[in-house]
C-alpha cells in the first residue's frame, strides 16, 4: 500500500509539474477572453517568454532579471495583438497567427545572435534558475504515515512558479469575481455596449485584459525555460499555448474548472510516458501517441455540443465600434 | 410650434430642445424641432417608423450630437459629449435593446460602473439596500440575486429601469419600451410610469401605439417625417386627431378603376402563428389568400408582424403553426419549403431590406440581377459573364436604371437605383407570387411612379401580390383589398375602395377594429 | 471595401505592407548587428542565383496549395487554421495508396489514386470542423486548431506503430516504389536534352498551377463559388437567394482542406518518397500569410508564393553567409506580413486616400 501511494503522489507531483505552464496560460487566456479579445497567441507569447527568461538569466545569472525579461517580452507580444486588435479593430484570428509565427522566428533569431549555438540558450547553472523549494519540516514530516508523503512529496519540493501558477488561479478569481475591475471586465466581454453606457471605457478594459494575459504567458514562459528547464530550446512551448487553449474551453472560460482542465491535461501527459510498452486489454499495445491527443479530443466533442455545451463570453472576437 | 400646452401656465421644462437638427447622409432625420417636456409628467412622443422619434431621444442621451440647435435640461445648457454627461445631468434611458450582461446577475447589473470601491464587496450591502428602496417605492420588485438570463422580458425592463434610477435619473427616456411586453406587462409598466411621475421625475415614453400614450401619457409631441407636427395635452385631445398627426392629412380619396369580378386563389395562408424561441408570438393566427391579378396590400406600423409575414411566405422562417397552400404545395411544420424551392413554385419577393438582403452589396449589378436566379447566371453548373450581362442589359433599360454599368458594384448605386436592380430582378419573369417588401422605401418620388408602374402592369400580367408597406399612401393608391396587422394579429381586412388613411390608421394603431372583407 | 480604388487596393496597399514587413525586419537585423542591405541581397542571391530557382519553385508549390487552401475557404468567411493537420492527412492518404496498391497496380494508376488520396483525405480532415461549425456552431477556427494536433498524434502513434518502417526505429515509412514517385523537374528537363541544376521541385508544381486556375474558375465562372462569395459577403443576401448555406460551408471546406492535402503532393510524392513525421513544417500557417498578402485571389496567390519561397529559399542561404542571421528570418517576415496585411490591413488606408486625394486636389 505504501509504495502505490508513492506511485500516485509521484505521478501527481509530475501532473503538478507539467499543468504549471498550461494554468498559466490557461489563466492567461481566460483573463484575455473574459474581456472579449480571442487570445490563440498564448503559444507565440509563452514562446517569447521562455527564450527572454533563458536568454538574460544567462547574461546576467539572475534568474530574477530573467523572469523580468519574460514579462517583458510577452507583454511587447500582447500590445502588439492589443494594438491591432483594440486600436485597429483587426481580425483577431488574424493577430494571434501573427503573434505566433513572429514569436517562433524572433526567438530562434535573436538566439543566434546573442549565442551562435543554434536557435539554444547555453544550459544554465543551478544559481541561474529558479530551484525546488523545500517546505519546513518536509524531511522531518516524512515518517507521517499517508499525510507525510503527501506533504514531503507532492507539497513540498517544487519551485517558487509552481506555487506562482496555483496562486495565480486565485488572484485571476479574486480579480475576476470580486474586484470592480473584474466585473466591468467581464462585461466588456459579454456586452461591451452596456460598459459603454455606463460610462466606462471598452478599449482600456481590454488593454488591461490583454496586459494580464501578457505577464501571465510570461511567467508560463520563465517556468519553461529557467525553472522546469535549464536553457531555451527552440520551439519549446511545443503546442503548450494551445492545449492551454483547449482547457480554457474545457473549462469553460471559469477559474476553477479551467484549473482542473489544466491538472487532466497535465495528468494525462504524465501518464502517457507510463503507458509506453504496456499491453493493455482488447486494445493490445498501449497507443502513447493517441493518449497525449485526448485533450483536443474531448475539447473538440464539447464544442460539438453533444455533451453539454461550451459558450463563450458573448463578444468574443466582436471589435467594439463606438456609436457617433 | 409653440408650447400647446392647454393649462395656460407655464410649467418648468425638464428638457428644452431648441432648433435641433441631425442628418445621416442624404436623411434629414430631425428637422429643426423645437421641444419642451414638461416636469413631473409622463410625457409621449409619437410618430410612424423614421418619423425621427429614436433619434431624438439619441440627442437627449448624448448618444448622438446634434448638428444644429441647443438643448437645456432642468433648464440649465446642456451639451452631451456621451451618455456619461447625460447621466451626470440626470437622464436615463432604457434602450429598445436591453444593455444588461445576460450573464450577470441583476444586483451585478445595476452596480456595473458605480461599484462604489474597488472591491466589490466594500460597496455592495450598500448597493443591495439602495437597491431594495428603489424597487419598493416604485413598485419594481425582483429578485436582485437572479440571473438576467433566466428572467422573462418584462422584468429585465424593469432591472433597465431601476438601472436608471439608481444613476440619478430624474428624467426616463423609454423608448418603444412596449414592443416586447406582454399587455399585462405593459399594465404594470404604467404604473411604473405613474410612480416615478409621483415621485416628481420626469418619464418620456416613445411609441407608435396611440392607444398607449392615451392610456399613460399627461402630454404628448407627435413627429412626422423629421418635424414636430404638434404638441397636446391627452385629456383635451382624441386619438383620431393624433393619428390624423401622425399620418398627416395629405390623402385623399384615390379614384380607382371598377374591378372585374372573382379571381382564382393562388395562395392560401391559415392560421400562421410564428414566434422567436421562447418570446411572444411576433405572428398569430393570420390567415390570407393572394388571389391572380390582384394586390392583397399588409398595412400597419413597422414591427407589428408584416416582416415575419414576409419570411414564412418565402420560405426565409419555417412554419411553426398554420399551413401556406401554393402551387399545389402544403407547407407546415412538417412539410417545411426552403426559399430555392419557393422561387422555383413561382414566387418572387422583394425584400424589404434591400442591403442586407435583396443585393449582395460588392457584387456587380449583373451578377446582383441573377441573385436567387442561378439558372439565369449561365449554363450548367457555370456562370457566364456574358450570359449576366445579356440578362443584365435589357432590364436596365427597362428600368432606367443608372448609371448604366452592368459591371458597377451595387454599392456604388444610389439607393433608388439599387431598389430598381432588385425589381428588376424579381419583376422580370412574371411570378405567379410577388412578395412586395416596402417597395418605395427610401427611394424619390420620380423612381416612385416608375415602380408603381410597373406594380399595376405586373398585377395586369396576372401576378398574385402581397404589397407590405409603411407608406399608407402607397397602399391606397395600389391595393384592391387592405389587410391590416396590429400586434402580430389581424385588425381586420377591408377592401381598397372606400377606404382612408384616418380609419386604416386607427386600425393600425389598435384604436378601432375593421369590418370584415 | 476600403473605399479605396481598386488599383490600390490590389495593386498599391499589399506593396506597402510588404514594405512595412521588410522595414520591421532590417531593423531586427540591424539590432542584431548586421547590415540589412547585404542581407537581402544575400538573400535575393540565395532564391534566384544559378541553380536556386528550383528550390525557390519547390517552396512557392507548398505555399500555393496552402494559400489557395486558406483563401478559398475565406470566400466564405470561414478561417481554415487546419492546413497543417489536413496536409498531414494528405500525406496519409498518399502514403497508404502507395504502400498498399504498388504491387498490385501499375504505377501511374498507383500515383493517381495517390493524388485523389491526398485530395480525399485532405478533405475529410477539413470536413469534420466545417460540418461542426455549420451544423452545430462551433467555431471553426478552435476546431482546426485542434483537428491539427489530432492529425499530428495521429501521425506520431502510425509512424511509431502500425506503419512504421520494418525493421528501423525511426518513425517513418519505408520508400515508395520507384514507379509511383512523381517526376523531378531537372529529370524531365534532362531527358528533353537539356541541362538543368538538379532541385526539389517535381511536377507538383504543375499541379499548383493548374489548381491556381481551377480555383479562379471555381470561384468567379460557376455557380458554386457564386454562392460561396455570396455567403462571404452577406449570409442574410445568401438565404434569400435560396442558397442552402450550411451545405456550402461544408463543400467549401471540403475543397480547402483537398487544396492544403495536395500540397503532400510535393513533399511525399514528390521529394521525400515517404511518410515521414512533421513534413507540412508551418507550410499550412505561411498559406494564411500567402493568401491575405495576395489579397484571396489566385494570380496574387501565386505571386505571393513565389515570394514567400524566394523568402524561405533565400532564408537557407542566410545559414551559409552570416553567423548571426538564419534562415528563420523567414518566419520573423511571415509574420510581420501577416500582421500588417491581415490584422493591421487597413491601418493606412486613411492614410493612402489622403494622400491620392491630396493629389487629385493637386491635379484639378
Amino acid at each position: 500500500m505504501p509504495e502505490l501511494w508513492i506511485d500516485v503522489l509521484t505521478v501527481l507531483d509530475g501532473t503538478a509539474r507539467l499543468a504549471a505552464p498550461l494554468i498559466f496560460c490557461a489563466m492567461a487566456g481566460l483573463v484575455s477572453e473574459r474581456s472579449g479579445i480571442v487570445d490563440i497567441g498564448l503559444e507565440g507569447k509563452l514562446l517569447a517568454g521562455a527564450f527572454a527568461a533563458a536568454a538574460v538569466a544567462t547574461l546576467t545569472g539572475s534568474p530574477w532579471a530573467g523572469l523580468a525579461a519574460a514579462l517583458a517580452a510577452s507583454v511587447m507580444l500582447a500590445l502588439v495583438h492589443g494594438f491591432a486588435c483594440i486600436t485597429h479593430r483587426g481580425e483577431q484570428i488574424v493577430s494571434g497567427v501573427a503573434v505566433n509565427i513572429l514569436a517562433l522566428g524572433m526567438t530562434v533569431v535573436v538566439a543566434n545572435a546573442l549565442f551562435r549555438h543554434g536557435g539554444h540558450t547555453p544550459a544554465l547553472g543551478a544559481g541561474e534558475r529558479f530551484s525546488p523549494i523545500a517546505l519546513p519540516f518536509a524531511e522531518s514530516l516524512r515518517e507521517v504515515p499517508l499525510l507525510g508523503p503527501l506533504y514531503a512529496e507532492l507539497v513540498s519540493g517544487h519551485n517558487l512558479l509552481v506555487y506562482a501558477a496555483f496562486l495565480s488561479v486565485l488572484l485571476v478569481w479574486w480579480l475576476g469575481w470580486r474586484t470592480r475591475f473584474g466585473l466591468r471586465l467581464r462585461a466588456a466581454g459579454e456586452l461591451p455596449e452596456a460598459v459603454d453606457s455606463a460610462g466606462v471605457s471598452v478599449s482600456a478594459l481590454r488593454y488591461r485584459g490583454i496586459l494580464i494575459a501578457g505577464l501571465l504567458c510570461g511567467l508560463a514562459g520563465a517556468y519553461l525555460s529557467i525553472a522546469h528547464g535549464a536553457g531555451f530550446v527552440r520551439e519549446m512551448s511545443a503546442g503548450k499555448g494551445f492545449l492551454a487553449l483547449a482547457a480554457l474551453i474545457f473549462g469553460r472560460w471559469r477559474p476553477l474548472p479551467v484549473l482542473f482542465a489544466c491538472l487532466l491535461f497535465g495528468l494525462l501527459d504524465t501518464v502517457a510516458p507510463r503507458l509506453q510498452g504496456m499491453e493493455l486489454p482488447l486494445i493490445g499495445p498501449a497507443p502513447v501517441a493517441l493518449v497525449s491527443v485526448l485533450p483536443y479530443a474531448m475539447t473538440v466533442v464539447l464544442l460539438a455540443g453533444f455533451f453539454g455545451r461550451a459558450v463563450p463570453p458573448g463578444a468574443l472576437g466582436r471589435p467594439f465600434v463606438k456609436e457617433h | 410650434m409653440s408650447g400647446g400646452n392647454g393649462s395656460g401656465e407655464a410649467r418648468r421644462a425638464a428638457v428644452r430642445l431648441r432648433g435641433v437638427t441631425k442628418r445621416f447622409g442624404a436623411v434629414l432625420a430631425n428637422d429643426d424641432v423645437d421641444l419642451d417636456i414638461p416636469a413631473g409628467t409622463v410625457h409621449g412622443i409619437i410618430g410612424e417608423n423614421g418619423a425621427g422619434k429614436s433619434t431624438l431621444a439619441s440627442i437627449i442621451y448624448g448618444l448622438y450630437a446634434a448638428d444644429r440647435g441647443s438643448m437645456e435640461i432642468d433648464g440649465r445648457p446642456a451639451s452631451l459629449r456621451s451618455p456619461a454627461d447625460a447621466i451626470r445631468l440626470g437622464v436615463g434611458m432604457v434602450h429598445q435593446h436591453f444593455m444588461l450582461v445576460p450573464t450577470f446577475t441583476v444586483l451585478e447589473n445595476v452596480m456595473l460602473g458605480m461599484e462604489g470601491g474597488f472591491r466589490l464587496r466594500g460597496g455592495e450591502a450598500d448597493i443591495r439596500a439602495r437597491l431594495e428602496d428603489l424597487s419598493r417605492t416604485h413598485g419594481l420588485e425582483v429578485d436582485p440575486d437572479a440571473l438576467i438570463d433566466d428572467l422573462p422580458v418584462g422584468l429585465r425592463q424593469r432591472v433597465e429601469i431601476l438601472k436608471a434610477l439608481f444613476r440619478g435619473a430624474r428624467i426616463l427616456i423609454l423608448d418603444e419600451p412596449t414592443g416586447v411586453l406582454t399587455p399585462d406587462e405593459t399594465d404594470r409598466l404604467f404604473v411604473v410610469l405613474r410612480a416615478i411621475r409621483d415621485a416628481g421625475g420626469t418619464a418620456v415614453l416613445i411609441t407608435h401605439k396611440l392607444r398607449e400614450v392615451m392610456a399613460v401619457c399627461d402630454t404628448v409631441s407627435v413627429m412626422r417625417h423629421g418635424r414636430l407636427a404638434g404638441h397636446r395635452n391627452t385629456d383635451e385631445t382624441t386619438t383620431g386627431e393624433l393619428a390624423e398627426l401622425m399620418v398627416g392629412r395629405k390623402v385623399g380619396q384615390t379614384v380607382r378603376p371598377p374591378e372585374s369580378g372573382a379571381r382564382t386563389p393562388v395562395l392560401r395562408a391559415a392560421g400562421l402563428t410564428w414566434r422567436q424561441a421562447g418570446s411572444a408570438p411576433r405572428l398569430q393566427d393570420v390567415s390570407l389568400e393572394l388571389r391572380a391579378g390582384e394586390i392583397l396590400a399588409v398595412a400597419g406600423v413597422s414591427g407589428n408582424g408584416q416582416s415575419e409575414l414576409l419570411d414564412l411566405l418565402s420560405g426565409l422562417a419555417d412554419v411553426q403553426e398554420g399551413y401556406v397552400e401554393f402551387a399545389g404545395r402544403r407547407i407546415d411544420a412538417a412539410h417545411p419549403a426552403t426559399p430555392a424551392e419557393l422561387r422555383a413554385l413561382g414566387l418572387a419577393h422583394v425584400p424589404e431590406d434591400r442591403q442586407r438582403r435583396g443585393l449582395v452589396l460588392p457584387f456587380e449589378a449583373r451578377e446582383n440581377a441573377v441573385l436567387g436566379r442561378p439558372e439565369r447566371a449561365g449554363p450548367g453548373p457555370w456562370t457566364s459573364g456574358a450570359a449576366m450581362q445579356a440578362h443584365a442589359e435589357p432590364l436596365i433599360e427597362r428600368f432606367d436604371i443608372r448609371p448604366p454599368e452592368p459591371r458597377r458594384p451595387a454599392a456604388g448605386f444610389s439607393g433608388g437605383n439599387q431598389q430598381k436592380i432588385v425589381l428588376a430582378r424579381e419583376f422580370e419573369s412574371v411570378p405567379a407570387v410577388l412578395l412586395l417588401g416596402q417597395p418605395t422605401r427610401g427611394v424619390d418620388i420620380g423612381t416612385i411612379e416608375t415602380i408603381h408602374a410597373e406594380v399595376m402592369a405586373l398585377k395586369e400580367r396576372g401576378s398574385a401580390i402581397l404589397l407590405v408597406s409603411t407608406e399608407l399612401d402607397e397602399i391606397l393608391a395600389l391595393a384592391d383589398r387592405i389587410m391590416v396587422l396590429n400586434a402580430g394579429r389581424v385588425a381586420g381586412t377591408v377592401p381598397a375602395e372606400g377606404a382612408t388613411a384616418r380609419r386604416l390608421g386607427l386600425m393600425m394603431t389598435g384604436a378601432s377594429e375593421g369590418m370584415g372583407a | 471595401m476600403t473605399g479605396l480604388p481598386r488599383w490600390l487596393d490590389i495593386g498599391v496597399l499589399p506593396l506597402v505592407n510588404l514594405a512595412l514587413a521588410l522595414l520591421a525586419a532590417a531593423v531586427v537585423v540591424a539590432l542584431v548587428g548586421e547590415d540589412p542591405l547585404e542581407v537581402f541581397a544575400v538573400l535575393l542571391q540565395g532564391a534566384f542565383g544559378p541553380g536556386a530557382l528550383g528550390y525557390t519553385l519547390y517552396y512557392a508549390t507548398n505555399f500555393v496549395f496552402t494559400g489557395l487552401a486558406a483563401a478559398l475557404a475565406f470566400q466564405a468567411r470561414l478561417f481554415n487554421i487546419g492546413a497543417e493537420g489536413q496536409a498531414t492527412l494528405g500525406g496519409l492518404g498518399i502514403a497508404l495508396a502507395c504502400l498498399s496498391l504498388e504491387t498490385v497496380l501499375p504505377g501511374w494508376l498507383v500515383a493517381l489514386v495517390a493524388i485523389a488520396g491526398a485530395a480525399l483525405f485532405g478533405a475529410a480532415w477539413a470536413v469534420v470542423p466545417g460540418w461542426l461549425q455549420a451544423y452545430r456552431g462551433s467555431h471553426i477556427v478552435i476546431t482546426t486548431i485542434m483537428f491539427n494536433f489530432l492529425a499530428s498524434g495521429l501521425m506520431v502513434w502510425l509512424l511509431s506503430g502500425p506503419m512504421m518502417r520494418p525493421g528501423q526505429g525511426s518513425p517513418q515509412t519505408r520508400l515508395f516504389d520507384e514507379a509511383v514517385r512523381l517526376p523531378a523537374v531537372h529529370d524531365i528537363v534532362r531527358a528533353l536534352g537539356f541541362e538543368a541544376a538538379r532541385s526539389p521541385l517535381n511536377l507538383s508544381f504543375l499541379f499548383a498551377l493548374i489548381a491556381c486556375v481551377a480555383v479562379w474558375v471555381l470561384v468567379w465562372r460557376t455557380k458554386f463559388g457564386y454562392a460561396l462569395r455570396a455567403i462571404g459577403h452577406s449570409e442574410e443576401a445568401a438565404r434569400y437567394a435560396g442558397i442552402p448555406v450550411r451545405r456550402a460551408v461544408v463543400a467549401a471546406m471540403a475543397l480547402s482542406g483537398a487544396l492544403a492535402g495536395c500540397m503532400a503532393l510535393n513533399e511525399v510524392l514528390g521529394v521525400q518518397h515517404k511518410l515521414v513525421l512533421n513534413f507540412s513544417a508551418g507550410y499550412g500557417f505561411t498559406g494564411i500569410a500567402v493568401a491575405l498578402m495576395g489579397r484571396n485571389h489566385p494570380l496574387g496567390i501565386l505571386a505571393a508564393g513565389l515570394l514567400f519561397g524566394a523568402l524561405f529559399q533565400g532564408g537557407a542561404e542566410l545559414n551559409f553567409e552570416f553567423e548571426t542571421i538564419t534562415h528563420e528570418l523567414a518566419l520573423v517576415i511571415q509574420g510581420l506580413v501577416i500582421l500588417f496585411s491581415g490584422a493591421l490591413a487597413y491601418m493606412f488606408t486613411p492614410w493612402l486616400a489622403r494622400l491620392l486625394l491630396a493629389r487629385n486636389a493637386a491635379h484639378a
